[in-house]
Order: structure tokens, then C-alpha cells, then sequence
């Protein structure tokens, strides 16, 4: 299609009126920066927990027995005491109230050894969480990331034990 | 100083387009930076951070979110109940299951406590959901990236 040009006496300029446009885009603008919010990623930590027992039957050879890791907490909820297996075991605290367990990861290390895969120990190796009633539930996540897996070379993680569980509740301290 | 006016009755008209390519820059940014899955957070939870929790590839087939609070409260759909309110509610859920063809079995309640909630309270949480049939249960923590 041949477009014709209009040829107009004079240099008449078509001015585009931008008040309008530029109007908008700052309130969009206004609008996406009053709603952003940085949120930060969020992950799960899975747990399987039937409210029946499990069926007494011919134990599977591979099953191995369960961990027991015990977290005893003070009145304010706070870690003072943890051990596996009734082995007492240490761990590190930072300034931020953060708690890292890497003699627990160690001593999980220690037990699974270094096979994976189908069958391995390391797969149907268990872990039973038993807690103080009053113990922060952060703690909680500390023991669940310490003994689920660690972060390798390259941001490649680890896995541990993924079968987690929480021992039967204990009763309110001093109550 | 003084300034020299100019002489003459010309229209000063300023480039306006380095400023709307910016500004659209920045719109970009924010539309495609903007969460729209803020329903599923509480601004009252903290949760705990850890290293391991990474977003899951596959979301998940029918979660329940239960939001734990400091004060031993949850949060189901809005709604903020006791521990041993929460049956009603979750009957309701094992209707909408049902109505689905759907079995508790295939529901995963995400449980998103506070960091300093007890974990007796939490234990008491997933009692009560045990009672209703659920089994699967998804403790959620934030992303630790390690810059505190």
C-alpha cells in the first residue's frame, strides 16, 4: 500500500501530548514500588507421621534403628543440652542466637557412612526428635538441618537422613 | 549572579525521553520482582531460617497452610483459633478433600510456626491433625542465605 503524504503548507508539527502518559507511568511506578516487598525464599521440611504404629512384622533386614536426638531447653526456651543416642553431645552458638550443630551432622556422618542410594543406610536410616515442651521450635529447624543434610562444594546439598520424626510430646515443664 | 535572560520568545522543550525509558525500566523491574503468593504468609510468623530450605520444584498437591503464632494460636484461612478449636476447620478441609475425590492422604499441612513458638505447641498442632487423619505434614523454614 502506497501511503500518501500530506503535504501541508507551512512546517505544521504534530505534538504529542505526554502529560497524560507520563501521568500514568509514575503512578504505576508509585504504585509497584509501595507494594514491593522483598520476601525471602521459603522451603519445607518434610515428616511422616501415621498416628498408628507402625505393624509389628518380620523386621526388614536393612532397618536400622532409630536415632534419638534429645533437646533439652531452660525456661526461656533456650538450648542447654542435646545429645544423640544418650551420647551428649556440643554445639556452637553466634552472636545472633543462632545454633550450629555440626557435632550432631559429624556423629549422623559417622553413623550412615558414605552409602547412598537405593537401600543404603542412609535412606532408611531414621531419626526420632524427642523435645522439651518449652524448647524454641527454631532449635527444632537447627536439629531437623543438621541431621537432614548439609551444603556441599558448588551449593550442592548433601542429603542425610530423610526420615524424620518427633517423639511422643513431653509434658509442660513444671505443669 | 545574574542571569541573562534570553532574548527572544523560544520554547524551551527538555528530552523526555531518557526519563520514560528509565521509568519504564523501573516499572519492569517492580512488575517482574512483584509476589503475588503473599496469601500464604502471616505477617505475625517469623520462621525459622535454614540453609536447607530451598523452594520445592513441584508445588505441592493439596497443602494446608497452618500458620503458628508466638501465642499458641493459628491462623487457617484467615481465621485465628485455638489448638483445640482448629477440628472444625479441618473437617471443613476433609469436605473440600472429599468433594475433590481426593483422601487425607494426599493433603500435606505446611505448618509455618513462629521461631519462638514451642515446639510442645507445635507437637500439639500436628496431634490434632493426626486425630483428623492427616499424616503428611511439611515444617516450613525461610531461606538462609547466610548473611547474618
Amino acid at each position: 500500500m502506497k501511503l500518501r503524504h500530506t503535504t501541508t503548507s507551512g512546517d505544521d508539527k504534530i505534538e504529542l501530548q505526554m502529560t497524560p502518559m507520563i501521568d500514568i507511568v509514575f503512578q504505576l511506578l508509585v504504585f509497584f514500588i509501595m507494594t514491593f516487598k522483598i520476601v525471602s525464599q521459603e522451603g519445607d521440611f518434610n515428616i511422616k507421621m501415621p498416628l498408628a504404629a507402625p505393624a509389628a512384622g518380620q523386621p526388614d533386614e536393612l532397618q536400622v534403628e532409630t536415632m534419638r536426638v534429645r533437646l533439652e531447653a531452660d525456661g526461656a526456651g533456650k538450648l542447654v543440652r542435646m545429645s544423640l543416642n544418650d551420647r551428649a553431645l556440643t554445639f556452637l552458638e553466634s552472636k545472633n542466637g543462632q545454633i550450629h550443630m555440626k557435632q550432631l551432622q559429624d556423629e549422623i556422618v559417622a553413623l550412615i557412612g558414605t552409602d547412598r542410594g537405593p537401600g543404603s543406610i542412609q535412606e532408611n536410616a531414621e531419626v526420632e526428635l524427642d523435645c522439651d515442651f518449652g524448647l524454641n521450635y527454631v532449635h527444632v529447624i537447627e536439629a531437623i538441618t543438621a541431621v537432614s543434610g548439609y551444603v556441599g562444594d558448588d551449593d550442592i546439598v548433601i542429603k542425610l537422613i530423610e526420615k524424620i520424626k518427633f517423639a511422643p510430646p513431653r509434658p509442660v515443664a513444671g505443669g | 549572579m545574574k542571569i541573562k535572560k534570553q532574548k527572544g520568545g523560544g520554547i524551551l522543550e527538555g528530552d523526555l525521553t531518557p526519563m520514560i525509558d528509565m521509568t519504564f525500566q523501573l516499572i519492569a523491574f517492580f512488575m517482574v520482582l512483584i509476589n503475588f503468593t503473599q496469601n500464604e504468609q502471616n505477617e505475625r510468623v517469623t520462621l525459622p531460617s535454614s540453609v536447607l530450605a530451598k523452594p520445592a520444584k513441584a508445588p505441592l498437591e493439596f497443602p494446608i497452610t497452618l500458620h503458628l503464632t508466638e501465642d499458641a494460636t493459628v491462623i487457617i484461612g484467615g481465621q485465628e483459633v485455638s489448638i483445640a478449636g482448629l477440628g472444625p476447620f479441618l473437617l471443613r478441609e476433609r469436605t473440600v478433600l472429599r468433594m475433590d475425590g481426593k483422601t487425607e492422604d494426599d493433603a500435606t499441612i505446611v505448618v509455618r510456626a513462629h521461631r519462638y513458638s514451642s515446639t510442645g505447641r507445635v507437637q500439639e498442632l500436628i496431634k490434632k491433625c493426626q486425630e483428623n487423619n492427616f499424616e503428611k505434614f511439611a515444617l516450613r523454614a525461610k531461606e538462609d542465605v547466610g548473611n547474618d
